[in-house]
């Protein structure tokens, strides 16, 4: 009980979590194994470790930290691809600080900047293309990443740009989308997954409608929820009694963002723009059908994987990683063999260890390392044994 | 990146190119406002507006109520000073 008080309204906390637990006496009945729901977003799971969420939640619960951190699944291949595309003297590469510090191959893309390379932190894409206007003898390339939610900047940036006829900016395009990704944790073999907390933001995009699947063929409740340590707790509330009352349905429990069809004006911008890809590479889960965009081929001249040659390879991860067993819930994150020792936030070996909203990084900054350490060498010695309580 | 951040619209810069100018928590920056803007919401009328704002996209109107409890949250999770300092420097990167 000790987080709740840390609560700006610890009574609404308690009585959520007094329902939490009324609805699991009730579910934890007949299931031999604990219950899981998938909180999709980094942002979600940012707030479950900030507000230790997870120790509130009663035994037979877990929650699965899911692949919504872009700079997570970023693979190894396509870091070195910026590398290359910053190392260019007549460029400009900006990016998202995020992204700075994501492993490749060769080096990071901080390497790459101390080691000349011209790199440039921006906060927006708006801040890149007005780069491109100050250097015209330059070509300014911005690093496009994100799910949905950054979508429309990144598209409306580059709408701008053909507008005022900017000749020397471009996009060098790694969006990725939420609902393949979500199925492909869906299609996955070893899949439990009880129920799902779609991502608030990306919802405020795409609208309600994208999510009804999950809940209509795979019968999997899906509650989008907000990024208040409330929201998260009242959306694990929603699901648990969509479970016990035997329904699968998409309910929406951020209504004051999420519009129930979205954002008309930033679904049309990423029409205009992108198209879906075939197939895109994820670090940690392999390829995934349709799960990022390119540009368009009216947008070609702003399109930085067709203006320059990039080395395009394809980059196994360290055989050591278990990034891909972390985000399908496989294992937990302090179960990685290497997490805590080989893999840490200042010398990361996968991508979850990199950013504040990788699951191995909260684990690793809001955890007890020690407890976690001897956590894992008793599951290594008792194999396969069940983790329900948490000593995070 | 993907929290975003409440502000509020203090003036438009420029109705063609749906610019505008945002207060986020005492520092302004120029933000896009293609995504709040409808026929029944032109720009002129935006001036005042709070915003969730998102890698300088107003992309939701919210409440003055909600975006202030907002920023409380974000202030605890550290990423209020997160979002200010990569506006910081990303004013330095442009020069
Ligand atoms: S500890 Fe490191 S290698 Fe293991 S899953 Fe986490 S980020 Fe990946």
């Amino acid at each position: 009980m000790k987080y709740v008080d840390e609560f700006r309204d610890p009574e609404k906390a308690r009585r959520l979590q007094q329902r939490i637990e009324a609805v699991m006496l009730k579910l934890r009945k007949d299931r031999g194994r604990p219950l899981q729901i998938m909180e999709f977003c980094g942002g979600h799971t940012h707030t479950l470790f900030r507000y230790g969420i997870e120790q509130m939640l009663p035994e037979g619960l877990e929650m699965v930290h899911g692949p919504g951190c872009p700079v997570c699944v970023l693979p190894m291949g396509r870091v070195d691809d910026c590398v290359a595309l910053a190392e260019r003297p007549d460029v400009i590469f900006t990016t998202f600080g995020d992204a700075m510090r994501v492993p490749g191959s060769r080096k990071s893309l901080l390497q790459a900047k101390a080691e000349g390379a011209d790199v440039r932190m921006v906060y927006s894409p708006l801040d890149a293309l007005e780069l491109a206007r100050r250097n015209p003898d330059r070509q300014v390339i911005f690093f496009a990443l994100g799910f949905e939610t950054t979508m429309p900047s990144t598209a409306l940036t580059v709408l701008q740009a053909k507008n005022e006829g900017i000749r020397n900016f471009s996009l060098f395009c790694n969006h990725i989308t939420t609902v393949p990704t979500i199925k492909a944790v869906l299609d996955s073999p070893d899949m439990q997954i009880d129920a799902f907390l779609a991502p608030g933001h990306v919802s405020m995009v795409v609208g309600e409608q994208p999510f009804q699947f999950i809940a209509a063929d795979y019968g999997k409740p899906i509650v989008i929820t907000g990024f208040e340590p409330l929201d998260i707790l009242q959306s694990i509330y929603m699901v648990l009694r969509q479970l016990a009352e035997g329904r699968s349905e998409v309910e929406n429990q951020y209504q004051r963002i999420v519009p129930k069809n979205g954002n008309d004006a930033g679904l049309q911008a990423i029409a205009e723009v992108f198209e879906l890809r075939e197939y895109f590479e994820w670090r940690g889960l392999g390829s995934i059908d349709h799960s990022g965009v390119r540009m368009r081929g009216a947008f070609a001249d702003y399109d930085a994987e067709r203006k320059f040659t990039i080395p395009n390879l394809k980059i196994a991860d360290p055989k050591a990683c278990q990034c891909g067993e972390v985000i399908k819930g496989v294992i937990r994150p302090w179960e990685c063999k290497v997490f805590g020792d080989a893999c840490t936030p200042q010398t990361p070996m996968g991508a979850l260890m990199v950013s504040s909203e990788g699951a191995c990084a909260a684990y690793y900054n809001f955890g007890n390392l020690p407890d976690l350490l001897r956590l894992r060498e008793q599951k290594d010695r008792r194999k396969p044994a069940s983790t329900g309580a948490d000593a995070a | 990146m993907c929290l975003g951040i409440p502000g509020q619209i203090t003036a438009i810069t420029d109705t063609e190119q749906m610019l505008a100018e945002v207060n986020v928590s005492g520092v302004t920056r120029p933000v896009n406002i293609a995504c709040i803007v409808t026929d029944d919401h032109p720009p002129e009328t935006c001036i005042g507006d709070w915003v969730l704002v998102h890698v300088g996209f107003a992309m939701s109107r919210i409440d003055e109520a909600e975006a202030r409890k907002t920023l409380a949250i974000l202030d605890e999770l550290g990423e209020v000073q997160q979002e200010l300092d990569a506006m910081r420097d990303s004013e330095q990167a442009l020069a």
